[in-house]
């Protein structure tokens, strides 16, 4: 009996490493490739990979202001964001930098890197309008609401060179997910 | 009695100016998922079924209109209504929703998942291609990670937690995709991006590519529903719903995280004075679906229902108090007891007409025992913010009969 259950469990650990390396449903027939699918040209790529590193990778040519950004905000943004970006309705954009005590989540106290807000506002923004913006519109953007949180300068002109440089205040705090299931609470 | 058959006759005879028995109907006042009573049409109601025949076979079945089952929807989700729910599975049409660029219309023909970046073939796969590859299929919950609402006593499951439900998916696992593009060793993370308004994305380690991630097309049958990604979403088991990412069009292999806007102020949560980021698993958590607000409990025997799920592997055990957590005794799990997916517990219990409260704490395989909200705050901070709470949920029962969430703060 004990035998059985000691082998019962050996038999699951066995299971759960093999299943970690290789998965099961990777079947020792499944050829090399299937051949189904087809390459994708340069020119697929480059239209759906808008997507934005830390490095700065993917930042197109261009660049904005923060007086123009304030324009352009105050036109397309300020109805969903308020005035200065504090007031909302829809989600603040703009607070005490650094200070993630309180219960607003901003660019300023929360968002860890900038190159995201040029990521986000050129991806999904305005609301009512998604994608529309010019990335030259979205650079004075991203510069105006980095200002507006204290991060840069009124005189920087931003663009792919300094972009990803711009520090931001909390992203020292930021740490990975240590849960890791078993008994202790986390 | 002879007042109900002048009803009948009524009705009888209101039925024969019209064209067909079938359409008949008349306003019915039907109890939804919360409570009320409100209108509903529901067809003309013989006094005996047996002597009147009914409508003929359809193309689609449809629920019975004495079944007003219906989400709860606010500005950017809608909720499951677990209370009214039997079994495992969560019906296709009740399946909970979250979307931050509202549900996008997309022909299957067009459709194009793109896989790309450090990857030895770029390639491009339509939904033929993807239906081509071996396909799989596994019952797993889909859970958002800010599933836990609270401050009211008259709140239904469907309000505490209902952005929690479980299909059945199928469809093709990312790691036969992964083989056929010949995802370079050296990557580690990938981008998930969809194809809705806010063209949403997340990072993924590709370790979960590899291990259980898949490319479904299929839920409970069919094609996935619009509001759950048609034609085509990532699903990645146990993991908070977020990164299941919906509507997928494009993958792209990297050495590092892409830093997306789901992982700055969103999807992140304070714990202790820092930002814990990328938090993926969902921790065990159960809660009873029966008896809750707002029925109305009668003395005598109660089979205590509800659900239980881990993102963590299987549930191992559901205890359930029936003495506001003094004492716990095991409940009775429903087979299957599946890996990552909604297992359905019971326990029965004689209600002795006194006040007391009733809760339930799941037990996962690696032995995480779902906590209080007070365990919760001790190991996070009162700061914790809203995602990933999984307290245990207790009702009180009330010496009329009453149930009643029990709410509590921690700011």
């Amino acid at each position: 009996m004990i035998r059985w259950i000691l082998g019962g469990w050996l038999l699951l650990a066995v299971g759960c490493s093999t299943n970690a390396e290789a998965p099961a449903f990777v079947d020792e027939a499944m050829p090399e490739s299937f051949g189904f699918g087809r390459l994708a040209t340069e020119e697929e790529i480059a239209r759906w990979d808008i997507d934005v590193s830390l490095d700065g990778k993917g930042l197109p040519d261009g660049a904005g202001t923060v007086p123009e950004g304030r324009r352009i905000y105050a036109e397309k943004c300020a109805a969903c964001h308020g005035k200065t970006g504090k007031e909302g309705p829809y989600n603040q954009l703009v607070g005490p930098a650094g200070d993630t005590t309180t219960r607003a989540k901003t660019i300023g106290n929360y968002w860890p890197y900038a190159t995201t807000v040029f990521d986000y506002i050129r991806r999904t923004m305005p609301y009512n309008e998604p994608g529309s913006l010019s990335d030259e519109e979205v650079y004075s953007l991203t510069a105006y609401l980095l200002h507006a949180n204290g991060i840069i300068d009124s005189a920087l002109v931003l663009q792919k060179d300094n972009l990803p440089a711009v520090q931001m205040p909390a992203q020292h705090k930021f740490v990975p997910d240590d849960r890791r299931g078993g008994p202790e609470i986390k | 009695m002879s007042e109900e058959r002048n009803k009948t006759t009524q009705r009888l005879s209101r039925r024969k100016l019209l064209v067909g028995a079938a359409t008949a109907a008349t306003i019915a006042l039907v109890r939804t998922a919360t409570g009320q009573q409100v209108p509903a049409a529901v067809p003309d109601i013989p006094a005996d079924p047996t002597k009147t025949q009914g409508p003929p076979p359809g193309t689609l079945g449809s629920r019975s209109p004495f079944e007003q089952l219906k989400k709860i929807p606010s500005d950017t989700s809608s909720r499951t209504p677990l209370q009214h729910l039997h079994g495992m599975i969560t019906p296709s049409d009740l399946h909970f929703e979250r979307h931050h660029g509202g549900v996008p219309l997309i022909d299957p023909d067009q459709y194009q998942l793109l896989i790309h970046g450090m990857v030895k073939k770029p390639m491009i796969f339509t939904l033929r291609d993807l239906k081509r590859f071996p396909s799989v299929s596994r019952i797993a919950f889909l859970e958002c990670s800010g599933n836990f609402r609270t401050g009211r006593e008259k709140m239904t499951p469907q309000e505490i937690c209902g952005l929690t439900s479980q299909s059945e998916w199928t469809g093709v696992m990312l790691a036969t995709l992964f083989r056929e593009v010949g995802v370079d060793s050296r990557a580690t993370w990938f981008l998930a991006e969809g194809s809705d308004a806010a063209v949403m994305t997340r990072s993924i380690p590709v370790q979960k590519g590899w291990q259980d991630a898949m490319i479904a097309y299929g839920q409970n049958g069919e094609a996935l529903r619009p509001e759950q990604g048609y034609p085509a979403r990532l699903f990645l088991p146990g993991w908070e719903g977020n990164t299941s990412v919906k509507w997928l069009r494009r993958i792209e292999l990297s050495d590092k995280p892409f830093m997306t806007r789901e992982e700055t102020s969103k999807y992140t949560e304070p714990v202790n004075g820092k930002i814990r980021q990328f938090s993926f698993d969902m921790d065990a958590r159960s809660i009873i679906t029966f008896p809750a607000y707002p029925v109305q409990l009668e003395k005598g025997w109660v089979e205590i229902r509800g659900l239980a799920w881990s993102g963590r592997g299987k549930i191992l055990k559901v205890e359930v108090s029936t003495d506001n957590g003094k004492k716990w005794y095991p409940a009775q799990l429903q087979d299957p007891v599946l890996d990552k997916a909604h297992t359905r517990f019971r326990y029965l219990w004689r209600w002795d007409g006194n006040e007391t409260a009733i809760m339930s704490r799941a037990i996962d395989e690696t032995g995480y025992i779902q906590p209080t909200l007070e365990k919760l705050v001790q190991a996070r901070g009162r700061d914790m913010g809203g995602y990933h709470l999984n307290p245990i949920t207790a009702w009180e029962i009330k010496r009329d009969g009453q149930v009643l969430f029990r709410p509590e703060k921690w700011k």
